[in-house]
């Protein structure tokens, strides 16, 4: 029978070390809301959406309640409306309109934030998704909880160079359409390579095809309490390090895993995954710099970081395999800039450069994440950048992506301000040095040799 | 059987036990274990109970007792067994 112990363990774990779970996802797929009249394609889209996820919100607080986990996001991933809207949208402002139907449906249901507002163009783009990436600047600027990604490549495929390209002017325009808001709108913006399909996270999130018509996926969280187990254990050796973080993982795994299943029960939505991320907040005590900085870093940036966030993206993954049924999505360690508030002091204090997290997007499990960068930074620098991410995600078979925002008007040494969970982020330097010839060759890159398996 | 942990934390005084357990019958709540400690002056219990039968909704019970710890000065948490079942076993 369960302790005094173990329960003062797991409250503790709650109430002073931010255990929460950081999402509950519905993903819903619009394939059956096709058609080519787009009057009709919005409104079954909201109809779909709003009937789907009309408990969501509702389920989520009852668990919280119940279990006394706090359940900070319920959100809504749909299939990739670059292939919903084909047959409906002749024009960028066709999908614009997609767009505010999705917003709708997110604020009717309660949700924060809704993404699949995507493409997938790994390998070539069709007209009807060169017109939704064209329509994003325009659809982040009129919508609040709309989210948008492009998947550029894949190991699989290469990458896809021209809508790399691509992709740095929209980005840039991207920024410019929500200058008032410091850019806010690229915030809610990834490129990605190797896309998973069952993502709960955003702003990358999207219903993949190869999923069923609903389906339920939990993030969980928890680098609050891994610092707080690593800081028990200072001076040992890394087996003892190793195993406290594996054991960690699996306790904060195990919690999401619960909500997962009961999520699905009480919606009657099949359980998808569980996605077992640290996933830090501006939060103090929620960061995961503090972590490879109590693993024994002055600060993160320092040489020995990279290996310090491999092990901790290797040891969350074993300690959650087992705890879960089902893992996937994105699984790791995320390292965003602005919404950790170890690695915004790492940045003010001149420890961490762009440089140095490219090297650590190689082990952590996603990219180059929430980091500000000087206004005036050209769009082709911008598709170098999602061109080296791309490649490292390509090259090492694992999903990396890009989540810069040019702030408009600012520069280096000023402050871009996002609000709540985006947190806020210094602007960081990128190299002045050109990129333009080798972004400008058009084509694709082709896929690497050990992706041919067969 | 369903079961439902309670917890309660803070500064001992005088009639905590006796508070949370007048509650509990009051809502027709049973209660099958107690076990209690007190570390560097603060009092730790836990009670497993068995809500089945509780005239009062999850909800209410978690608030109800909310409210009751703040009124005593402790922290009092209502929480369904699984999530320590989940954690801590395998």
């Amino acid at each position: 029978m369960i302790n005094l112990f173990e329960v003062s363990e797991t409250n503790q774990m709650i109430e002073h070390e931010n255990l929460d779970v950081r999402t509950i996802t519905m993903g819903i797929s619009l394939l059956d809301c096709m058609d080519s009249d787009l009057g009709r394609l919005c409104a079954k889209i909201y109809d779909k959406i709003t009937a789907c996820a009309r408990d969501l919100v509702k389920t989520g607080r009852d668990i919280e309640v119940e279990y006394g986990i706090p359940i900070v996001n319920k959100r809504i991933s749909v299939t990739p409306i670059a292939l919903v809207g084909s047959a409906a949208c002749g024009s960028p402002s066709d999908y614009v309109e997609l767009a505010k139907t999705l917003d709708r449906a997110a604020e009717a249901v309660g949700v924060n934030f809704i993404g699949g507002y995507s493409a997938l163009v790994s390998k070539g783009m069709t007209a009807a998704e060169e017109r939704l990436i064209r329509s994003i600047p325009r659809a982040l600027a009129s919508t609040e909880r709309v989210c948008s990604s492009v998947n550029i490549g894949s190991t699989k495929t290469g990458l896809n160079m021209d809508a790399v390209r691509l992709m740095g002017d929209m980005v840039k325009a991207t920024a410019e359409a929500t200058k008032e808001r410091d850019s806010l709108g690229c915030a809610k913006l990834v490129v990605f390579c190797n896309a998973p399909d069952d993502n709960p996270f955003m702003a990358g999130a999207f219903h993949g095809v190869t999923e069923a018509d609903t389906v339920i996926h939990v993030g969980v969280s928890g680098p609050g309490v891994v610092k707080h187990a690593l800081s028990q254990v200072r001076g040992e050796n890394f087996e003892v390090l190793c195993e406290t973080v594996k054991k960690t993982a699996f306790k904060v795994t195990r919690v999401g895993q619960l909500v997962a299943q009961e999520a699905s029960a009480r919606l009657g939505v099949p359980f998808g995954i569980v996605d077992l991320s640290l996933a830090p907040t501006p939060a103090v005590g929620d960061s995961v710099a503090e972590i490879l900085e109590e693993m024994g870093l002055e600060s993160v940036g320092a040489p020995g970081t990279t290996a310090a966030l491999a092990l901790l993206n290797d040891q969350v993954k074993k300690g959650g395999v087992m705890a879960s049924s089902y893992v996937g999505g994105l699984s790791g360690a995320f390292i965003p800039v602005s919404e950790d508030q170890g690695m915004i002091d790492a940045v003010r204090r001149g420890s961490l450069n762009i440089e140095k997290l490219e090297a650590m997007t190689c082990v952590c499990s996603v990219g180059l994440d929430m980091i500000a960068i000087p206004g005036d930074t050209s769009a082709s620098t911008i598709a170098g950048i999602i061109a080296d991410e791309g490649a490292i995600g390509m090259i090492n078979q694992k999903t990396t992506a890009v989540r810069v925002i040019p702030v408009i008007g600012k520069k280096v040494g000023d402050t871009a301000q996002f609000g709540g969970l985006l947190g806020y982020a210094p602007i960081m330097p990128v190299s002045s040095y050109s990129c333009e010839a080798f972004v400008n060759r058009g084509g694709r890159i082709p896929a690497p040799i050990h992706s041919f398996k067969n | 059987m369903k079961k439902t942990i309670i917890t309660v934390v803070g500064e001992d005084t005088v009639g905590i036990i006796a508070r949370v357990c007048s509650y509990l019958a009051d809502s027709n709540i049973n209660i099958l274990d107690i076990s209690q400690t007190i570390i560097d002056g603060y009092f730790n219990m836990m009670m497993i109970v068995d809500a089945n039968r509780s005239v009062k909704s999850m909800e209410e019970l978690v608030s109800d007792l909310k409210a009751l710890g703040e009124e005593i000065g402790v922290m009092i948490r209502c929480q369904h067994e699984d999530i320590f079942n989940k954690m801590h076993r395998i």
